[in-house]
């Protein structure tokens, strides 16, 4: 791989791309443990938003409102540096970054699922109950399907601002296309300066976040087509 | 009523809803006044009224789709309360018709029928197929079984409900206003599936402005202005002699 790179912008621009190329997999896996975990705390914190329980409700709006409330960066200042310092314990980058993107993600994921399950009308849930059906069978059989269709376009719309979001995982010492990127930048060497390695950062996480925001969109106009049938 | 109330033993098997002394309030307004009344079973009842006077609350607080406050219903011997444990046993013998339909959009028409059937009478998929499959020749659309709701018009789309509400072979039918959202050349095909329905002895409460379906059909008649029953009587006699001022107000404007 590194020898195809050279060929075509060689001998050093070819390496500098293969290491932030290398670099960028860590980007990848940041974001999808983000995007996972984040996912599946999401989906149990809108479950337990909308169940008919005020204490489990309360509990997720807690839950909600903290993490969309706290930026990103504290999180990860206060879960990398914070938590190691004042509990003299060692927090891996990769553990701190992980931790803190999936606080973050699932409190924004819960919070669009939320609004898709609530955008499904009220008669959805009458049709079912009057016909016998328990809360859990019209959640997963009636309203979750429908919510579904809703919540994709802006989910997968979410991934790209999760994407972006891990690159602020350098400030930790999280190594990932940012910070090689920005090692690159700092190292002094001729040809490697700022205004020509950020374009081409810039240019990789661009080409990792447009197609999924091509993705949804195209997945928005499928819907507004489907709904005029 | 009093008479049934005098020996409930002997009478209760016929009688499909009671309800005593009902009050209901949305915060500090109060939107049923005192509801009493009985349902025989068979009896065909048609609820009229003005707008906002409670006509809908009133049948959505027999299925407990709304809870009530102060009184008693019983529906089926069961009585609701707020602690029930078994509400969705009482909603299965009460099917309910919508203004809305509220059909569910993302399945087919059968699909629709299937459902619920799978869900809460555990039958199997081709029980309840087959289930569906009557109920839908009974409404007359059987072939737009593998159509979705949303490529049916409102008329077939109330057709479905009523027989996605049959397939559980309820012992009692509500209908809220069931043609009230429907463009006016495809009423008469609902109160046709409707009357065929009540032609089968089935018991039947309608809240309904359709007072040629109230003549033909009903075997009572009652009237509810501000949250309370006015008036109530045979069709004949109340489209004929209303008693109440309200109730020729009310019939005056709308006939």
């Amino acid at each position: 791989m590194i020898g195809f790179l050279q060929s075509i912008f060689g001998e050093f621009y070819g390496k500098m791309i293969f290491i932030l190329l290398d670099a960028t997999q860590y980007t990848i896996y940041l974001s999808l443990v983000a995007f996972i975990g984040g996912g599946l705390i999401g989906l149990v914190m809108t479950v337990l938003k909308i169940l008919p329980n005020r204490a489990t409700r309360i509990f997720a709006t807690s839950y909600i409102w903290l993490f969309q409330s706290i930026p990103l960066l504290m999180l990860l200042f206060l879960i990398g540096l914070g938590v190691p310092s004042f509990f003299k314990v060692d927090v891996s980058p990769w553990l701190a970054a992980g931790i803190s993107l999936t606080l973050f993600t699932s409190a924004y994921m819960s919070e669009v699922w939320r609004g898709a399950l609530e955008s499904v009308p009220n008669g959805q849930w009458e049709g079912a109950r009057a016909l016998g059906m328990t809360f859990r069978q019209t959640l997963l059989d009636v309203i979750a399907p429908q919510a579904l269709r809703i919540a994709t376009p802006p989910t997968v719309g979410f991934m790209v601002q999760v994407i972006k979001g891990t690159s602020m995982a350098y400030i930790i010492d999280f190594t990932d296309l940012m910070r090689w990127g920005k090692k690159i930048a700092n190292s002094q060497v001729p040809g490697a300066e700022p205004f020509i390695v950020f374009p081409i950062v810039a240019l990789i996480y661009f080409a990792l976040c447009f197609p999924l925001s091509q993705w949804s969109k195209a997945m928005e106009r499928k819907q507004a087509l489907g709904k005029t049938r | 009523m009093i008479q049934s109330q005098a020996a409930p033993q002997q009478a209760s098997d016929d009688i499909a809803v009671t309800l005593k002394g009902v009050n209901k309030w949305y915060g500090d307004f109060q939107v049923l006044r005192d509801i009493n009344l009985t349902v025989q079973r068979g009896e065909r009842i048609v609820i009229c009224g003005p707008s906002g006077s409670g006509k809908s609350t009133l049948i959505r607080c027999i299925n407990h789709l709304e809870s009530h406050q102060e009184g008693t219903i019983t529906v089926d011997g069961v009585t609701l309360s707020d602690k029930m444990k078994d509400v969705e046993k009482l909603r299965r013998d009460a099917g309910m018709v919508f203004q809305n339909f509220n059909l569910f959009p993302h399945l087919s028409v059968l699909d629709n029928c299937i459902l619920p059937q799978r869900r809460v009478l555990k039958r199997s998929k081709a029980e309840a197929r087959e289930v569906g499959m009557k109920f839908l020749t009974r409404v007359r659309i059987p072939e737009q079984a593998d159509k979705f709701p949303g490529q049916l018009s409102g008329g077939q789309q109330q057709r479905v409900a009523i027989a996605r509400a049959l397939c559980m072979e309820p012992s009692l039918m509500l209908f809220d206003e069931p043609t009230s959202a429907l463009d006016p050349e495809m009423v008469g095909e609902v109160l046709e599936t409707m009357v065929e329905l009540a032609g089968t002895g089935m018991t039947m409460l309608c809240v309904t402005h359709e007072m040629g379906f109230a003549r033909e059909v009903a075997d009572r008649v009652i009237f509810m202005d501000a949250w309370q029953i006015v008036e109530e009587n045979t069709p004949d006699a109340f489209f004929d002699n209303p008693q109440n001022e309200r109730t020729q107000n009310f019939l005056s404007q709308i006939l």
